[in-house]
């Protein structure tokens, strides 16, 4: 058959999601961002919440979500969303509350609210974008950013002496009372994608369903921020970011 | 029958926001306002009107909290003490820059830095000059009394909500701490989901049935749009510096000097001044009860009739300079002020007017 | 034995040229235009080679910009 044979509506497997609003996005060419916005608007479509969800944006490259997935956003101070999604949670129960954070947000200066929110059980799903970089700001360090690793901040590569380990954050959350699923996972490949889904999914049943706080982390890459092309930085992330940060469920109650 | 209680001032706020239908509270605990929260724990308001408690991991938790609950158009409010507040001011700029409305209360204790525990009013401007970074107001009140600490609860959410903009009560050590008798306000029943949707169509609930999405940020790239959003802003503010301007006068008609005070200072002034009648001194008290917007026209007026006017406040010299722009040189303005916590007594007020005007 | 053939849309102006779809694809049906760009200057992704197609979706998952549009039909002769 001809392309244009197949090319009929009752033979379309894969549309551009409906709640992903017809603009384009600001982010780079093969930011893992675009990936993840896109599964988050598939899902919030699929499993019938669109009229219950309620985002909150970060301050960092994902600042613009609320432009991009056409539902309810808040944008929080930086590193505050976990605060601002526990009142939306408490005040708005039953609906879908997540937050959508970078490394910088959510492990540096959001820190405090992370780990207490996610100690009080708050019923909110945290998307969790670690790319090791901040990429808004130009490329500075991350406390995720790996040892050696060359940043706006650490010119000549990460030192442990210097600045400190890469923070695993998710390995800390998993240890709270608080939270019920923390799972890492990736979108480099079509079945990281899938896995990627299906875990947001359970993190997003798990807020609608009052079960406590799911992180979901994403090792994600900044191509610009790594000076690398989109397809280099997937192998240099799988090659070198995975060992530090191994894909997998962590906690899964 | 009216129900008189005896409570300290930062209990009252804490009833009051139970029986104005307060939708959520957010707090962390300092001296001098702990009462606000303890009491709310104490009175489990979730059993009741299903008012939400938290106590937050900090002051910028719980006001971020504030600015998320906010964000969906409910009634929220957090409390805290000086430093506290300091804190919090990132998320006031916040508040204000994404028109939302909220309550913040600050029981002000002596600073800079920890400084003490013991009263002051050294965040006046803090509270009234910004505080936060950008070009913002808050709605700030200065309650005197216990009976106004609970007064002001559901003045200062009336005002937020009429015109989207954050309010603050700026209350002294002494009347969060002190106890005097106070009649409740009357219970009144929580928002429904409906009456929020009608009143706040801007809420960030979930789309429900709506449409169309609610952004609620503060946020814009463009400054073309962002200079218009400032000049909203400062629209409202005209609007408020209009309408809601509250102060009293007391003594005011025959005087020759003019006391300026707010909050629990004006009570001591009060006295200093029926102390000054007595003695054949025509001196009178102006206390605003709107710190902003300020009381200024009303200081005009009265600086054509007065021969100077004395500024008394619990820091080293902050109102007066909204009262030196108010008269406009018309009149010498001076200062008296105590710091560190110490509170003065009438007899130094009386003797600091004598001295400042050679009376 | 039912042979499974698959077709790709691509909006070429939204395409940032990222060249992940490419990568990602298990039959070498696309690439990026090797001197057209796009109204925003990306060298876009076309169907180089759209009778390989097994229409497996490989490429929209992992597209940033959601601009493919996945096509399918299973001919049982």
């Amino acid at each position: 058959m001809k392309p244009e044979e197949i090319i009929k509506p009752e033979n379309k497997i894969y549309s551009r999601p409906r709640l992903l609003d017809d603009r384009n996005t600001h982010y780079c060419p093969g930011c893992s961002h675009g990936v993840v916005h896109r599964i988050i608007a598939e899902l919030i479509d699929e499993m019938g919440l669109e009229d219950k969800a309620i985002g909150v944006a970060p301050v960092g490259c994902a600042v613009f979500a609320y432009n991009y997935i056409d539902v309810d956003w808040v944008e929080a101070a930086h590193g505050r969303a976990p605060a601002v999604a526990t009142a939306l949670s408490r005040l708005n129960p039953g609906h879908l509350v997540f937050s959508y954070q970078g490394d910088g947000d959510l492990s540096a200066i959001g820190t405090a609210e992370t780990i207490h929110a996610a100690n009080r059980g708050e019923n909110i799903a945290i998307i969790f974008i670690n790319n090791g970089i901040y990429g808004m700001t130009g490329g500075q360090m991350a406390p995720t950013t790996l040892l050696g690793m060359k940043t706006a901040t650490t010119p000549y590569g990460r030192r442990a002496d210097l600045n400190g380990y890469p923070l695993r954050i998710s390995e800390l959350l998993e240890r709270l009372d608080g939270t019920c699923y923390i799972t890492r996972q990736a979108v480099h490949t079509a079945a990281a994608v899938r896995k990627t889904k299906a875990a947001i999914r359970k993190a997003f049943e798990n807020s609608v369903a009052g079960r406590g706080t799911s992180v979901v982390e994403i090792v994600s890459t900044c191509n610009s921020g790594w000076k690398m092309t989109p397809a280099q930085s997937n192998e240099w992330m799988a090659e070198h970011m995975f060992e530090r940060y191994p894909l997998g469920d962590l906690k899964n109650i | 029958m009216e129900e008189v209680k005896l409570m300290k001032g930062n209990e009252a706020i804490a009833h009051a926001a139970i029986r104005y239908g307060v939708d959520g509270y957010f707090g962390y605990p300092i001296t001098p306002q702990s009462e606000v929260l303890e009491t709310l724990e104490e009175l489990m308001p979730w059993e009741t009107t299903g008012m939400v408690v938290l106590q937050a991991e900090s002051e910028l938790a719980a006001i971020n909290m504030v600015y998320g609950g906010a964000a969906s158009g409910k009634a929220v409010m957090t409390s805290s003490s000086s430093p506290g507040v300091s804190l919090k001011q990132e998320g006031i700029s916040y508040i204000a820059a994404s028109e939302l409305p909220a309550l913040i209360v600050n029981v002000m204790r002596g600073g800079p830095g920890l400084g003490t525990i013991q009263p002051s009013q050294a965040d006046y401007f803090q509270a009234c000059k910004g505080g936060g970074h950008g070009d913002y107001h808050l709605i700030v009140l200065a309650p005197a009394t216990v009976q106004e600490m609970a007064d002001f609860v559901g003045l200062g959410f009336d005002l937020a909500f009429k015109y989207r903009n954050p309010a603050m009560i700026l209350a002294d050590g002494i009347v969060g701490q002190m106890m005097e008798k106070v009649v409740l306000p009357p219970f009144r029943p929580r928002r429904t989901a409906e009456e929020i949707a009608k009143q706040c169509p801007w809420a960030v609930t979930g789309k429900g049935g709506r449409g169309h999405r609610n952004i609620v940020t503060s946020l814009e790239m463009e400054s073309p749009a962002m200079e218009q959003n400032n000049l909203r802003f400062q629209r409202t503010y005209a609007e408020i510096e209009a309408n809601e301007v509250r102060y009293q006068e007391y003594y005011t008609e025959d005087a020759e000097y003019l006391i300026v005070a707010f909050g629990s200072v004006a009570r001591i002034c009060l006295k200093a001044i029926e102390d000054a009648r007595a003695v054949g001194m025509k001196v009178g008290l102006l206390r605003p009860i709107t710190l902003w917007p300020f009381p200024s026209k009303a200081l005009d007026e009265l600086s054509k009739r007065i021969k100077g006017a004395l500024v008394v406040e619990l820091n080293a010299g902050q109102m007066i300079e909204d009262v030196k722009l108010s008269v406009n040189c018309r009149v010498p303005v001076y200062h008296f002020g105590r710091m560190g916590g110490m509170i003065p007594n009438p007899t130094e007020v009386l003797d600091a007017l004598r001295a400042d005007f050679n009376i | 034995m039912a042979k499974v053939q698959g077709a790709v849309t691509i909006d070429t102006n939204r395409c940032k040229g990222c060249n992940l779809c490419a990568v990602a694809c298990p039959a070498d049906v696309l690439s990026l235009q090797p001197k057209e760009v796009n109204d925003r200057g990306y060298h876009y992704a076309y169907v180089v080679n759209p009778d390989a197609c097994i229409g497996c979706s490989s490429c929209a998952m992992v597209c940033p910009d959601a601009c493919i549009e996945v096509y399918r039909v299973v001919n049982k002769s």
